[in-house]
């Protein structure tokens, strides 16, 4: 009896959890991706209404890897708050939404952390008024702090560590948290660096804000799916490593069509014209060519959203390859 | 010929028998809905069980007026924080919309022009705007106050920014006790004289002031003892001392915003069930007292609010209940109750959501329950009783 109604209600509840992700992605006809409700640089509407940012661009390449057409993607907003269950619940097929990865999360809310495509560390911005030059200095500062995020344990671990004391303003969004700070509502705001310069570059005036140099945690950023589907994992797992191979080999979206008649091997491989890479994952032959032809290599989407010609003024740090100083570093594709 | 008919042209069979199919079913959507999140949660290798609640947050709540609450306590201590942030409110919130609202309900029955336009004016406003865009609009008049730095202050002991109202904190010192133990024995005591007095007064006619008594009773004996005492008590004045006022007490405006929109949303559904209430008691009752010459004071509260308590109770029970389940909006402007840090931080940091969300159903259910039952003894109290 148990088990017949256990069968009854997948059929009845569950059934596109049933099949594969990939398999319902196909049919839906476009890739429902989860991200944050706006973090510029990361995904945000830009002036004509399109979500734009690094992690967008992560949901348009997989759409690109899925149907070969970076529209076919509906972008859903999330809080810190609401994501999880977003995605637990089959509401979206992946979430790419500044999420940290770490074991709690892979592990006991079963998901799956395919890689990282940032790697970020907290950190604190106050007002240059203030005059303070370090964290350290900011015993009993009321702090902006978002939620239901892993900053929000380190934060208490590092007042805690140093012995100092401080006051939360818990906040649920990045913009309620920009209208607190703003407001003076709290003296300091604390979230991953690279969101405190989104922040900073929102505010009227940048210039006054400063962002401490302490860097408080290892914050991997990276797109997760639901644990179990392993052939849904590879496709997304592997259109990120399509984009930062690419960077490595030097094809971008300008140059790819000529590279396709590159006499290095893994260039030929990655393009689809040698080796049926497309056919294991189930994808078209061509699937990693149009990622890099729609929505260019890691760097180029790097510089387009976060890099230093941004206003978010990020420069590559950890995030360069490997062989350029950083720690971005893909599996070979072979 | 009776006997040809089925079993279900009895009345009597035909009932049981529907019934039964009605809980049948509904036992049968329950264990569906259970079986289902079980499996589905077992599919999805999500981690079920009660474990967590004696884990170490990991994380702060500031505003915790009742337990010193740290990052090492443990989710049940957010819970309690939760619960009592929650009752905090809702408690203030009641008391607040009750008076407030009987104000208006009576002034929307005066003679005066004016007034009676402007409590209609703000019924009417604050009935028909969704409660959550009020608690974001004082929220956001609230943050707009000047900054701590810059902060509003009157005597050089409050402070008013837009990080709360400061205020000098009462502070205890030894034999303030007595005082108290005085001022409860005052009060226990006016109790009595006023059951002598009405007792005396039913059965001799003659009165007694037991207000003005009981008020020297209250006010004059606790007060006397503290100056023989040697007045122990001081106070803890608030000082700007680095990013924040240090010492003192503190309202924050996360409170004061959901306080107020708490009430003033309440309390225009109060008014309402007043001025019912109050128009419910007919104009005859009003006439025959006015004749018995009763003054006009008398006449509202010995006869006409009596009588309109039967009709008022009943609806203002589920006003508070509202009031109490509304509370939980505090999320939108991050006011620490049961569902921001419970249902809402603890829930995501551990990711149970449906253990968390049990328990925080269960808990609203039971403060509603509470309320009810409490109201409802009352609402007996005042019945009439017939003789």
């Amino acid at each position: 009896m148990k088990k017949l109604l256990s069968i009854l209600a997948v059929s009845v509840f569950a059934f596109s959890a049933n099949a594969g992700t990939l398999d319902d992605v196909k049919n839906r006809g476009f890739l429902k991706c989860g991200v944050t409700t706006g973090l510029a640089g990361f995904a945000a509407p830009d002036d004509s209404g399109e979500w734009a940012g690094l992690d967008a661009d992560m949901c348009r390449a997989v759409a690109v890897a899925v149907f070969g057409d970076r529209s076919k993607v509906e972008f859903i907003t999330t809080t810190g708050k609401s994501r999880f269950p977003t995605l637990a619940s089959g509401e979206v097929d992946m979430l790419a939404r500044n999420t940290t990865w770490t074991i709690s999360r892979d592990v006991n809310l079963g998901f799956e952390f395919v890689g990282v495509n940032f790697y970020d560390g907290q950190g604190f911005m106050v007002p240059s008024a203030l005059g303070v030059s370090s964290a350290k200095e900011l015993d009993g500062a009321t702090v902006c702090i978002q939620t239901g995020t892993t900053t929000e344990l380190n934060l208490a671990d590092f007042f805690r560590l140093n012995g100092i004391s401080y006051e939360a303003l818990p906040i649920e969004t990045n913009d309620e948290g920009k209208e607190n700070l703003f407001a003076g509502r709290c003296d300091v705001y604390t979230t991953d660096a690279s969101g405190l310069s989104s922040t900073r570059a929102a505010a009227a005036d940048p210039g006054k804000w400063v962002v401490l140099p302490e860097i408080i945690s290892k914050e991997p950023l990276g797109p997760l799916v639901r644990h179990g589907d392993h052939q849904w994992g590879d496709v997304v797992r592997w259109s990120l490593n399509a984009m930062i191979i690419a960077e490595e080999l030097g094809v971008t979206s300008e140059n790819v069509d000529a590279q396709k008649s590159s006499n290095v091997p893994e260039v030929l491989r990655l393009l689809g014209v040698e080796g049926s890479y497309g056919e294991m994952l189930e994808l078209a032959p061509d699937w990693a060519y149009q990622i890099i032809k729609q929505i260019g290599n890691y760097s180029e989407s790097y510089e387009a959203n976060v890099g230093p010609d941004t206003p978010l003024e990020i420069a590559r740090g950890l995030n360069a390859l490997w062989t350029q100083g950083g720690i971005l570093y893909a599996p070979p594709f072979r | 010929m009776r006997s040809n008919l089925n079993f279900f042209s009895d009345e009597k069979f035909r009932s049981i028998f529907f019934q039964t199919l009605v809980i049948g079913l509904f036992a049968l959507g329950i264990f569906f809905i259970v079986q289902t999140t079980a499996y589905n949660l077992e599919k999805r290798n999500i981690a079920t069980g009660w474990r967590f609640l004696t884990d170490p947050a990991g994380f702060d709540i500031s505003f915790s007026p009742f337990i010193n609450f740290k990052s090492t306590d443990t989710h049940l201590d957010v819970y309690f924080v939760g619960v009592l942030n929650t009752l905090l409110v809702s408690f203030c919130g009641c008391i607040a919309a009750t008076i407030l609202g009987f104000l208006v309900g009576i002034i929307r029955l005066s003679s005066n022009w004016l007034l009676v336009r402007v409590a209609y004016i703000y019924v009417e406003f604050t009935r028909n705007v969704p409660l959550l865009l009020q608690i974001i609009l004082w929220y956001s008049i609230l943050i707009q106050l000047p900054r701590v730095k810059q902060s509003l202050e009157f005597l050089d002991t409050f402070f008013i920014s837009n990080r709360g109202i400061y205020s000098p904190r009462p502070v205890f010192e030894n034999g303030f006790s007595y005082v108290f133990i005085a001022f409860t024995l005052a009060l226990v005591s006016s109790f009595f004289l006023r059951r002598w007095a009405k007792k005396r007064q039913d059965e001799t006619g003659k009165q007694f002031p037991v207000v003005t008594s009981a008020f020297g009773m209250i006010i004059f004996v606790p007060l006397l003892l503290f100056f023989i005492l040697g007045s122990p008590l001081s106070f803890d004045y608030p000082a700007l001392k680095g990013f924040n006022f240090k010492g003192g007490m503190v309202i924050r405006p996360e409170f004061i915003a959901m306080f107020l929109a708490l009430t003033i949303y309440t309390a225009a559904f109060i008014s309402e069930t007043v001025r019912s209430g109050i128009l419910s008691v007919t104009k005859g009752q009003r006439e025959a007292s006015a004749s018995l010459g009763l003054k006009k004071s008398w006449i509202m509260r010995l006869i006409i609010i009596p009588q309109a308590l039967r009709v008022i109770v009943p609806p203002l029970t589920s006003q508070y209940l509202n009031l109490t389940k509304n509370s939980s909006l505090g999320i939108a402007v991050g006011y620490a109750d049961l569902v921001h840090g419970f249902g809402g931080i603890s829930l995501n940091q551990t990711g149970q959501a449906i253990e968390c969300m049990v328990i925080v159903m269960a808990t609203y259910l039971t403060i509603s329950l509470t309320i009810s039952l409490f109201m409802n003894i009352y609402n007996r109290s005042i019945q009439f009783k017939e003789k």
